[in-house]
């Protein structure tokens, strides 16, 4: 398959096991968001698929071990929208896009006129045009996670992981850049891995959704299977009622006393 | 919108700060050429220099003695203070932007420290001035070599923060053995303290021809990296994820810039500040990118030492100064009012 997968994954920090035989497989197109509590392992199960963070088990980008792959080979493979991406100073958001195209970019040469026409189409893709020659650091929060979406665009990756990718943005902005996720990975075909927070997001935009707890998968399914008013008490110590939506199932706080 | 309809292309570089640091440049270097103390004719002394390019013939109209002055004293030294400008200054910028540290230089890792001692070891047992150079230079290599050595001891997950750390240990260290020795030989106090202040003065064309080829290969890898720095600037794990080796681009750049500045420091001494202050200036005025960073502080910082050198032998009649405490005495203060009044620009 083209997806990416992966089998008994474990990770551990300074000897302290973070993920725990972690089974996954996502297919081209599709979207699986992950959920979970605080220290979960979500953002260390993202890394380890970016192949940033050594792990245990197998990882498979269309069927080749991730860890037979140079660096670049990866990049050229998955792309990732950090939690919170550093923005450099005094850069501007066409070079800041073009940072995309380094995969690609032999190591003793400059980027070529390839490069560039790439990076000018997902900057038009992204609305970003008018941004071209703007400093990054000078975009307000939704524009420049647009523009984080850009640089990893340019990467031209089959595989799009997102950490928690409406951190600090206003509702309006989350739906927009989440919708916008939606839209790629139609158009491309694009395995979606992220983490959300919001789980009434991640029932409205996920195909799946797995909640992680402890390290370990506790629960895989649709949106409608894993986000029952139950199993969010469980695993979130939160009391909440889960309502029947337009678009699924949406997840409502209520008072618990 | 007309915006929309024109093709989008890459924002343009301003050559501004290019051409401007160039402009400077030729005006030390003209200005170190004219001037000095033996009262040669300017004019007779650009002449002097047009004569030896090849196929140009002209006559200066100097005496023997004032030809050999500006020819064997005043170009070798001006063009050792460019060479030697120019490499600290990049070699900083670069360490700035594989560390991701704004305090970052090569003596931060030892390099000053390493050169210190062996140019102590060398003049306590009395060696000739050529001996001290490579001593100095062979010290400045072991220091960083040392440094990167301990990094390593941490674990294979060493961190830029782990190596500056490591590199603060060795300099601390090598500097203590260095003001044993010194103290240990106390009648050679004044000539160690002169090597370690800087100096340009002694300086012929064997100077120029030692560092030159360092310099080369130095400037070269350095300038070849800077796409792989502006990388680096979204720090190690963003630039692991976008297909670059955050570990091999570190080991390269800082073994060109240690190269460079270890040769630099060997041949001209201890001169503070550059690579610090040069790269700075240029960021606030020409931005971040290391692409418009390195080449400007390449011209930017020759301009700097060609400008404190002609301060060091000009400021005081019948002796010179030495040029690390120019460096520092102008550079500081001149770097204190940049920062105090491009605040807006540096946040």
């Amino acid at each position: 398959m083209n997806g990416l997968s992966c089998s008994a994954v474990t990770a551990a920090y300074n000897g302290s096991s973070v993920l725990d035989g972690i089974d996954l497989s996502v297919e081209p197109g599709e979207w699986l968001v992950v959920v979970g509590p605080n220290g979960a392992g979500k953002t260390t199960l993202l890394r380890v698929l970016a192949g940033v963070l050594p792990s245990g088990g197998e990882i498979r980008l269309g069927g080749i071990p991730l860890s037979s792959l140079r660096r670049r080979q990866v990049a050229a493979t998955v792309a990732v929208v950090p939690q919170t991406p550093v923005v450099p100073d005094g850069v501007s958001v066409f070079d800041y896009v073009l940072l995309g195209r380094t995969p690609y970019i032999p190591y003793w040469r400059m980027e070529g006129p390839a490069d560039l026409d790439r990076v000018a189409d997902v900057l038009e893709r992204l609305d970003l045009a008018g941004f071209a020659s703007r400093p990054i650091s000078s975009l307000s929060g939704g524009e420049r996670q647009r523009a984080v979406l850009a640089r990893a665009l340019a990467q031209d990756a089959s595989v799009l992981l997102l950490d928690e990718p409406t951190t600090s943005l206003d509702l309006g902005h989350q739906q927009q850049v989440l919708e916008l996720v939606d839209g790629l990975r139609r158009e491309s075909g694009l395995v979606v891995i992220s983490t959300l927070h919001d789980l009434t997001f991640a029932a409205l935009f996920g195909d799946r959704v797995v909640l992680l707890a402890g390290g370990t998968v506790v629960a895989e399914g649709s949106p409608r299977e894993v986000l029952d008013a139950e199993t969010v008490a469980t695993h979130f110590g939160a009391a909440v009622q889960v309502v029947e939506g337009p678009d699924g199932p949406v997840i409502l706080p209520v008072r618990s006393s | 919108m007309s915006a929309a309809t024109l093709p989008l292309t890459r924002p343009r570089t301003r050559p501004g700060p290019l051409v401007f640091s160039l402009v400077l440049l030729v005006i030390a270097a003209a200005g170190s050429l004219v001037l000095g103390p033996a009262g040669v004719d300017p004019w007779g002394a650009i002449l002097e220099v047009l004569d030896h390019i090849p196929l140009v013939s002209v006559d200066s109209g100097l005496s023997e003695q004032e030809a050999a002055i500006v020819w064997e004293l005043r170009v070798p030294r001006l063009v050792l203070a460019g060479l030697v400008g120019a490499t600290l200054a990049v070699s900083g910028a670069a360490y700035q932007g594989v560390f991701r540290n704004p305090l970052a230089d090569p003596y931060l890792l030892g390099v000053a420290a390493g050169a210190g001692l062996g140019a102590t070891a060398g003049i306590v047992l009395d060696l000739s001035t050529s001996a001290i150079a490579p001593l100095a230079f062979a010290g400045a290599l072991v220091a960083v070599f040392a440094a990167y050595g301990l990094a390593r001891l941490g674990g294979p997950r060493r961190t830029g923060a782990t190596l500056i750390l490591s590199g603060v240990a060795v300099a601390a260290f090598f500097t203590a053995l260095q003001t044993y020795l010194q103290q240990q030989h106390a009648d050679t106090i004044r000539q160690v303290f002169s090597w370690i202040l800087g100096r340009l003065g002694t300086t012929g064309w064997s100077e120029v021809a030692i560092l030159v080829p360092y310099a080369a290969v130095s400037w070269v890898i350095l300038i070849a990296h800077r796409r792989h720095l502006d990388v680096m600037a979204v720090g190690e794990e963003e630039a692991s994820t976008l297909g670059m080796d955050p570990a091999r681009v570190r080991l390269v750049v800082v073994s060109a810039a240690t190269l460079g500045a270890a040769a630099a420091v060997s041949v001209s001494g201890l001169i503070a500040f550059v690579g610090i202050i040069v790269p700075h200036i240029v960021r606030l005025a020409a931005g971040a990118s290391y692409r418009v960073l390195l080449p400007v502080s390449l011209a930017g910082g020759a301009a700097f030492l060609l400008l404190a050198d002609l301060i060091a032998r000009t400021v005081q009649s019948g002796g010179e100064l030495p040029i690390g405490v120019v460096t520092a005495f102008v550079g500081a203060p001149f770097f204190a009012f940049i920062l105090a009044t491009r605040r807006e620009v540096a946040a």
